[in-house]
């Protein structure tokens, strides 16, 4: 990579740098140069009653300090880049730095991870160790949305339950991680009218068996036929294919109180799932599946 | 004729004051996010009391209330002691003391407000910015119109360091805060500067403003009021001139450090990598002239709680310019960088070397102003200082180690190369030395109280000195 926008700027930045770091020294060694007596001696000069100034020598030890640092750093730009556009003799630079490390790792780590690839994910899901490798990348990767015991919380599906949003099964999960979802829930508010909201709020309660009121959920059955169902279902059931969230039961994604519902009709919602396809690679997403798959199978 | 003959000590006793308030206040908006840290419900679900919001109000507070304060009132009050004449301009020298507390106030009201440029300790919107900027023009000519005037003919080298402050701090607000408003009447603005650039100029300035404000202009209070307390000559006139040269050349290099291993490129970063490692002598060189000014008055550290504070300041002063070049090498760096080690380097500078030296100041100076010949209570000084000494040091023991566990936690990584940690864990590891980092704080908030109560006592009932003569001989002497 070359920073510079013309031939110019390199060696007019190189020589003032150069000449910078040189320039210390030169004047650390001019000013100390002039030898005082052993004797102290007082430069004679007194402002505000009492303040003076001996002129003692510059401590030895600090000098060599000061000089030492300016070798040290002539000796750097020498080994590495510092002086333009010139690459330092060692041929360094953090992007290859990085990316040498990078394919140390790959060539370590990669054969870890790629031997579970054979392995279908319900086997990979009863193997402890492939299911502790998996757990640590979910820590490092998931737990900021979905929490360290994928519990989940406000927006961000709990996956330890048996509840899917998009289906529970190798496939479906693997397809998550891979490409990531977009749920997204329209606004009904405008359409609606507020009164309209609270009813079918009204009705979506009692599909799940919850207190509500009888004549605002009945007044909003046909609203919920005519602008929900074809997403969650007549029945309300939902539908995996869309992402659309089961409304019969006791799972509520962004809270559960009157007041959640309502704006979720009102105003809509907008879940976003990020795709870990170029980031992570398939065998670490193969491992994550497994782990994930794993959480819910055992309840 | 008669004005001439008196020092202007008003603008001097105003600033003193209000540097003991804003210390307060600042450092109590620390304790406040420090216990946020540990109690995030602490924010109470209100905006304007959010970490993110409270945070830059702290560091406005300390740095430019409370630092800039303290500033202020000294080198006005050295200034003029030391060129032998009166502040020049006093109208303007009232302004500027109106206009730097007006500029605090709009930073306590804007920041909470939310508004925010997003540059860290440049936070301040474009208005204030160009407030900023008329206050210290007058700054500038109130200081250096004193220098002009002045009845001596060699410049008191704590006035190079006050002049070189100015200065800079000019040059770094002026080019820093080059922005674009996005409207006449409201308060956003955009940076001038875009992507990698903008980077580069915000820590060339956030480091410099370390450098100036916080390093330079505070040596330049030492170099008075050390040999003042201390009563004793400085210890070598050309190690100050050596080491205030190549301080003032080489921090200017010292930015990229803040911005190793990132988008800016490589040579850019050595070059900040290097010059941060040469500053470590020239800073050194200020600790040697303060410490070894004590010679020969060493014994007056046991009974003189003053001297205590400068000492240790410059104690506190010398261990932060050694951390501070290391932290610079890259691969310590690597380490230290985004951790808790970055807040503990930033206070061990900020509390132990910027307000015990301030503290110290203050101490010697407000009897003076107000008439008295010490402060009402001697013990209580001792008392602030011994809280405040115990105060910073858990305050730094406690980021260190919580910094230097985040750095290894978030590096550790298992046999198959997966993150030993997730970084909640390394959250929750930090709650116990965040405990001690808020009791280390509430130390140091505490001998500010102790402080204020001290000051209050000194000044009730005082007759503000307003008749300190100008001596005739000194005009004599040049």
């Amino acid at each position: 990579m070359n920073e510079f926008v013309s031939d110019f700027w390199s060696p007019w930045i190189a020589g003032v740098s150069l000449l910078s770091i040189v320039g210390c020294a030169v004047f650390l060694w001019a000013t100390s140069i002039k030898r005082t007596s052993a004797k102290v001696d007082i430069t004679g000069h007194v402002w505000d009653e009492t303040l003076a100034e001996y002129n003692n020598p510059l401590p030895g030890w600090w000098t060599w300090l000061f000089y030492l640092t300016v070798v040290f750093s002539l000796v750097y730009v020498v080994l590495f880049p510092g002086l333009g556009s010139f690459k330092g003799i060692l041929g360094w630079t953090s992007t290859s730095q990085y990316e040498g490390e990078m394919k140390e790792a790959a060539k370590t780590y990669d054969p870890i991870f790629d031997k579970y690839l054979k392995m279908d994910v319900k086997s990979v899901a009863a193997n402890p160790e492939a299911n502790a490798m998996g757990q640590r990348l979910f820590l490092t990767y998931c737990s900021q949305c979905h929490g360290s015991d994928a519990g989940g919380s406000r927006g961000f599906p709990n996956l330890a339950d048996k509840d899917w949003l998009y289906g529970g099964d190798a496939e479906a999960i693997k397809a998550s991680i891979t490409t990531g979802r977009g749920g997204i829930m329209p606004p009904h508010g405008p359409v609606l009218g507020d009164a309209g909201v609270k009813e079918v709020a009204n009705y979506v309660f009692s599909l799940s068996g919850r207190k509500h009121d009888a004549s605002l959920a009945a007044a909003g059955k046909p609203k919920f036929e005519q602008v929900c169902a074809a997403c969650h279902t007549p029945a309300g059931t939902g539908m995996q294919a869309l992402g659309a969230p089961n409304l019969t039961d006791k799972v509520w994604l962004y809270g559960s109180t009157e007041a959640a519902v309502i704006e979720t009709i009102n105003k809509g919602r907008n879940g976003v799932m990020p795709a870990w396809k170029d980031f992570l690679g398939e065998a670490k997403i193969h491992l994550l599946t497994a782990y994930v798959y794993g959480l819910s199978q055992n309840k | 004729m008669e004005a001439q003959a008196t020092y202007n000590y008003k603008v001097v006793r105003q600033f003193a004051i209000m540097t003991v308030v804003w210390g307060i206040v600042g450092m109590l908006v620390g304790v406040i996010i420090a216990s946020q840290l540990i109690w995030p419900e602490l924010n109470f679900e209100t905006p304007w009391l959010t970490y993110g919001r409270l945070r830059p109000l702290h560091t406005n507070a300390v740095i430019f209330a409370f630092g800039g304060s303290g500033l202020f009132a000294t080198s006005y009050y050295i200034v003029q002691r030391t060129c032998h004449t009166r502040l020049f301009a006093d109208g303007l020298a009232a302004f500027t003391f109106w206009g730097w507390q007006l500029v605090i106030l709009l930073a306590a009201i804007t920041l909470p407000l939310g508004y925010t440029t997003s540059k860290e300790y440049a936070e301040l919107e474009w208005p204030i910015d160009i407030l900023i900027t008329v206050v210290w023009v007058s700054y500038a000519i109130v200081f250096f119109g004193t220098i002009m005037k002045r009845k001596t003919s060699h410049i008191y080298v704590a006035n190079w360091f006050f002049g070189a402050f100015i200065i800079t701090i000019a040059l770094l607000h002026l080019v820093n805060n080059a922005e674009l408003p996005v409207s006449f009447l409201g308060m956003k603005s955009y940076s001038a500067y875009a992507g990698a650039q903008d980077a580069m100029i915000q820590w060339w300035y956030g480091h410099n403003a370390v450098g100036f404000f916080l390093t330079t202009a505070f040596l330049g209070m030492m170099y008075y009021f050390v040999p003042k307390q201390a009563g004793r000559p400085v210890y070598s006139y050309r190690l100050s001139v050596v080491h205030f040269w190549a301080l003032i050349f080489t921090y200017m290099w010292a930015g990229p450090h803040h911005l190793h291993y990132t988008a800016l490129p490589d040579w850019t970063q050595s070059l900040g990598m290097i010059f941060s490692l040469i500053l470590l002598a020239p800073s050194w060189g200020g600790m040697i002239n303060g410490i070894m000014t004590m010679s020969g008055a060493w014994h007056k550290l046991r009974t003189d709680p003053i001297l205590k504070f400068l000492v240790t300041s410059l104690s506190f002063y010398g261990m932060s310019t050694f951390e501070g070049p290391m932290m610079a090498i890259k691969t310590v760096n690597a380490l230290s960088h985004y951790t808790d080690w970055t807040v503990g380097h930033v206070h061990s500078g900020a509390l132990g070397w910027v307000a015990m030296v301030t503290i110290g100041s203050l101490y010697y100076l407000i009897p003076r102003l107000f008439g008295r010949q010490e402060m009402y209570s001697v013990r209580l000084i001792t008392t602030h200082f011994w809280i405040a000494t115990i105060g910073v040091v858990l305050y730094i023991a406690a980021l260190w180690i919580s910094g230097v566990m985040q750095g290894l936690m978030w590096r550790a990584v298992n046999v198959d190369g997966t993150l030993t940690y997730s970084f909640a864990e390394s959250v929750k590891m930090v709650y116990p030395f965040y405990a001690i980092r808020l009791v280390g704080g509430l130390m140091f908030l505490s001998g500010m109280l102790i402080m204020a109560y001290n000051v209050y006592k000194t000044v009730a009932g005082s007759k503000a000195v307003d008749d300190a003569v100008i001596p005739a001989q000194a005009a004599a002497h040049a």
